[in-house]
Formats: C-alpha cells, sequence, structure tokens
C-alpha cells in the first residue's frame, strides 16, 4: 500500500478496497501527500480501536480515531503510560531522552510545575506586547506583489523569536533554535539530516551550547526564562544532561512546529476556504474562535501514544497489557460524531474550541494559551495590513506521522 | 435550585438561578458568563473552568477530589481555595454561593 500514492482519489481507492486488518496509518508518506484522509474515515466507520500487525517500521500498534475513545484514553494515565514514549515510533535505546511528556505522575507532575509559570496567566501578559512588536515588524519586512514563502519567512521566524524570548536565548544565534527542533523529531527519510549519528551529534551540539547557559543562569538570581527555572527548579537542578537535553526538545519542539505549523495551516485554510476569508474580514471579534478552529483543522501534531500497563477494554476492543496504543489527534478532531461537516474549515464553529490537538488530562499541551495567543495576534496584524494573501502554489507538506506541518507555501499579498 | 453569584477578574459580578443536577460549569456556560472555557465540556480534563470559591463557601463544596486535585496542581495560579467548577454539582446547599473566575484559564 501507499507505494505510489499521490492523490486523495488513489488514496480512497486504496483504503476502501484492502483488508481491514492491513491497514497501516502511521506511514509518513500519506501525510506527505495529503492522502491520509480515506484511511482514517475508513477507521472511523469500521473499525475505531484497530490494531495493525503490518507495520515494518513501528511494529504492531492500535490506532483510536475517535474523539471520545482518545479522550478516554487520554485522561486515564493510570492504565495508559507515557512513560518512556510518546509517539509510534520508540526511541533509540541508545540516546534516550527523558523528557517530562513522556514520564507518569508523580515525575512528571512535579517537572512540569517547574516550567509552567514560564506560560502561565502572569507571564502572558507580559509577553503580549513584545509579541506583538515582533509580529508587526516581522509582517512589515514582507515582500508586496511577489512570491515567497510564507513558512519560513513568517511561520518559523515568529516562532523562532518567541521561542528564543521564552529561553531569554542569544538573539543572534536563534536560528540554531530552529535547527534542533526540525533535527530532532526527523529521521533518516525526512531529508533534514543524513543519518541517525548526525542526529544525535547535532542534538548534543544542543546540549552543550545549552550547558553553558545553564551555567550562566546558575550562578545568577532565579529569572524567568525557561533555562534560569530549569536550573533553579527542586524538581530539575539534579537533572543529569540527557534529560536536561531531553527537557530542551520537549520545549523546543513544543513551543517550535506546532504553532509553526498553525500560522501556516491558516493561511492554508483560509485559501481552500475564501468565504470564510470574506466572512473573516467583515467580522474580526471572530479572531479568537478561528484560531481554535485553525488548531483544529491543522491539528499540528497528528498524534501521541501511550503504552498500556494493564489488559483494559476500549469500546470494545481487548488492548493487552505493553500494547502500543497510539491517539490519532488528526482523526478525532474530523469525527463528524463531534463536529459536524468536520473537513470543513468554518471560522464560526460553535464547538471549535473542544478541538483534541491539545490533548486532554494531566499531559493537556502546557503552552496552549501562548500558542493561541501568538496565533491571534498574528492574524489581526495581518487583517491590519493585507488586503489579499494568495496561495500561488502546492504547498510542501513534511514527511512524517507525527508532526504534521509544512516546509513551503508558495504566497503573494497585496 | 441554587443562586450562584460568579465575580470576574475585573470585579463584575454575574447572578445566575441554577437547577439541582448540573455543575457551577454548566450553570456559567448556559448563561455565557465570561471567564469559563470548559474545553472538555466538563470530564475533569482540561482544568479550563477553574474558579476560586469564596471563602465561607469552602466548607460547602468541600475539597477537589483526587483527579481534580492532579489538575489544578499542574495551574501556576493555583489557590488554595481553586475547584474545578465541573466537579461542583448544583444543590440546594451551595444556594447564594460566590466564585471568582480568574483572568485566564490554563
Amino acid at each position: 500500500m501507499s507505494e505510489a500514492i499521490v492523490s486523495l482519489e488513489e488514496a480512497r481507492e486504496d483504503a476502501y478496497s484492502m483488508p481491514l486488518e492491513d491497514l497501516n496509518p502511521a506511514q509518513a508518506e500519506l501525510f506527505e501527500a495529503d492522502a491520509i484522509w480515506p484511511y482514517f474515515e475508513r477507521l472511523r466507520k469500521e473499525a475505531p480501536v484497530h490494531y495493525c500487525t503490518t507495520s515494518e517500521e513501528f511494529g504492531p500498534y492500535w490506532s483510536l480515531s475517535k474523539y471520545e475513545d482518545i479522550k478516554a484514553v487520554d485522561m486515564n494515565h493510570e492504565v495508559f503510560s507515557s512513560e518512556g514514549a510518546i509517539t509510534v515510533d520508540d526511541p533509540d535505546a541508545d540516546f534516550e531522552l527523558p523528557m517530562f511528556i513522556a514520564m507518569d505522575p508523580p515525575k512528571h507532575d512535579a517537572q512540569r510545575k517547574v516550567v509552567a509559570p514560564v506560560v502561565g496567566p502572569a507571564n502572558l501578559a507580559a509577553l503580549e506586547p513584545i509579541i506583538r512588536k515582533r509580529v508587526c515588524d516581522i509582517l512589515d519586512s514582507l515582500p508586496i506583489g511577489e512570491t515567497f514563502n510564507w513558512v519560513d519567512k513568517v511561520s518559523i521566524e515568529l516562532t523562532t523569536q518567541m521561542l528564543a524570548t521564552l529561553f531569554d536565548f542569544p538573539w543572534e544565534d536563534r536560528a540554531k533554535l530552529t535547527r534542533w527542533s526540525d533535527v530532532a523529531t526527523a529521521n533518516e527519510e525526512s531529508g533534514l539530516i543524513e543519518s541517525e549519528e548526525q542526529r544525535q551529534q547535532e542534538l548534543l551540539e544542543c546540549l552543550a551550547y545549552f550547558t553553558e547557559l545553564w551555567n550562566e543562569r546558575i550562578n545568577k538570581e532565579p529569572g524567568n526564562d525557561l533555562i534560569s527555572m530549569l536550573a533553579h527548579g527542586e524538581s530539575t537542578r539534579n537533572m543529569d544532561p540527557m534529560e536536561y537535553l531531553g527537557n530542551l526538545v520537549l520545549l523546543i519542539v513544543g513551543g517550535n512546529d506546532t504553532t509553526r505549523n498553525s500560522l501556516s495551516g491558516g493561511l492554508l485554510a483560509l485559501n481552500q476556504f475564501p468565504d470564510q476569508m470574506s466572512k473573516l474580514r467583515e467580522d474580526p471579534s471572530i479572531i479568537p474562535n478561528m484560531v481554535s478552529e485553525i488548531i483544529r483543522w491543522q491539528t499540528p501534531l497528528a498524534h501521541m501514544r501511550r503504552t498500556a500497563l494493564e489488559d483494559y477494554v476500549v469500546n470494545g476492543q481487548q488492548i493487552k497489557q505493553g500494547d502500543k496504543v497510539v491517539m490519532w489527534y488528526i482523526s478525532g478532531n474530523r469525527d463528524e460524531d463531534k463536529f459536524e461537516n468536520a473537513d470543513d474549515f468554518m471560522i464560526d464553529r460553535p464547538n471549535a474550541r473542544q478541538h483534541i490537538a491539545f490533548g486532554f488530562g494531566l499531559h493537556r499541551c502546557m503552552g496552549n494559551r501562548v500558542a493561541e495567543m501568538q496565533l491571534r495576534i498574528a492574524w489581526e496584524e495581518i487583517l491590519n495590513r493585507f488586503s489579499k494573501l494568495e496561495l500561488v502554489g502546492d504547498p510542501v507538506r513534511v514527511r512524517s506521522s507525527f508532526v504534521k506541518g509544512y516546509l513551503e507555501l508558495p504566497v503573494v499579498l497585496a | 435550585m441554587a443562586k450562584i453569584t460568579f465575580i470576574t477578574h475585573d470585579g463584575e459580578k454575574h447572578s445566575v438561578d441554577a437547577d439541582n443536577g448540573i455543575s457551577v460549569m454548566n450553570a456559567a456556560i448556559d448563561n455565557l458568563v465570561p471567564g469559563i472555557d470548559a474545553d472538555c465540556g466538563g470530564e475533569c480534563s482540561c482544568a479550563t473552568c477553574h474558579v476560586v470559591v469564596e471563602d465561607k463557601w469552602m466548607a460547602v463544596v468541600g475539597p477537589p477530589g483526587d483527579r481534580e486535585e492532579s489538575m489544578l496542581d499542574l495551574n501556576p495560579e493555583r489557590e488554595a481555595n481553586s475547584r474545578l467548577s465541573c466537579q461542583i454539582p448544583v444543590t440546594d446547599d451551595i444556594d447564594g454561593i460566590v466564585v471568582n473566575v480568574p483572568e485566564f484559564q490554563m
């Protein structure tokens, strides 16, 4: 399956003609080709809790594709563990990066609490004017009337600046953050790196760089940036180097890839649904709800994975202790039983906020409010400036079943 | 039946009448009280219906349950009287209750 799936029509034919048990949605090529949809559509209808045994890459795994099943498992951290791995891909045993997203309570809670204030309400209020200024500077520098890549010039630039602010990272080196974010989730297939050795090498360079920042901040009074919080936090100050690196990777990827791809996804959605662009121009007060709808429609992280700690029945299917369970947020957000006309982008969708892209339960996205704020400000300022945002070529998508995003979106502004 | 007063962060009071059996969160949503998001729909799994209960009502509503406690515990703005309003059922006992709604839900 999927060797040469390049169009949605072919994908539909393929998805519905194969035996159900052969269906394997964890294929990066299907995401890259934007051809994954019919596979999830069939799973939601015919096998909402589905066991795949045909993945040579990841071994056997369960797929949850319905909103309510995903939510129930996400909330049940006592049975469905995050310990050690939170994607369908198991980490390399020689290069394990402990990070709190991949831990269970109580350690998860203790470490998360150290860094949560950086994206807490008090800090958010302080951040808003800074974000707005940076958004304005970026938007004011964009060319008018000529084609450029929105991903590079807007989405990456804005989220990288934001991340550099949260880390109080040396400004001139901030492009390193983008690179480390990309490398952290890359594999040899992605084209970003040549080999796993190269990936590990680059991440160790990341660690070395951040170790200098740690040493600099541990010797100062506690500050409001993430590094200082980790260095001074009771539950984090004695982390070993790989654990420090793991949590850095978590904060870099969590704060970067996700918002970046939602910033790109919003532009694509408004181009694919031009009536929504008109509606937005007529009533910009819809922006906060549109932000939730963008996050639902894009779902920048396509899945999270859990491991069953005991035998457990989900929606009639017997999951066994030790089984890998993949919660396909991307599919839950297109579940017609939860969202009417779920494939449509509707900026005034009444229940957009109930999207499952942030997850539910203890591991619910920590930076959700910062992400929403960035997207809200970006769209407020975009509408203030440009009368037209036209997509002039096909998007190039990331080859991954985890990070659902874009490499290129050619755009012309007026 | 109970009268519930929500005080938003800017001091505005919203008093609503609620039937027994629903939650304080539902009472806020049904009456469009600002500041309560309730993204998960009332299952104690998102913590976006956070309220701070006035002191004298804490004894009536009691402390958070275990699951609620674990969600609240992750909120940097958690206070001693913090509760998730989806976990407070409306009963005659809470008639007159006053809760404060924080400026931001996490």
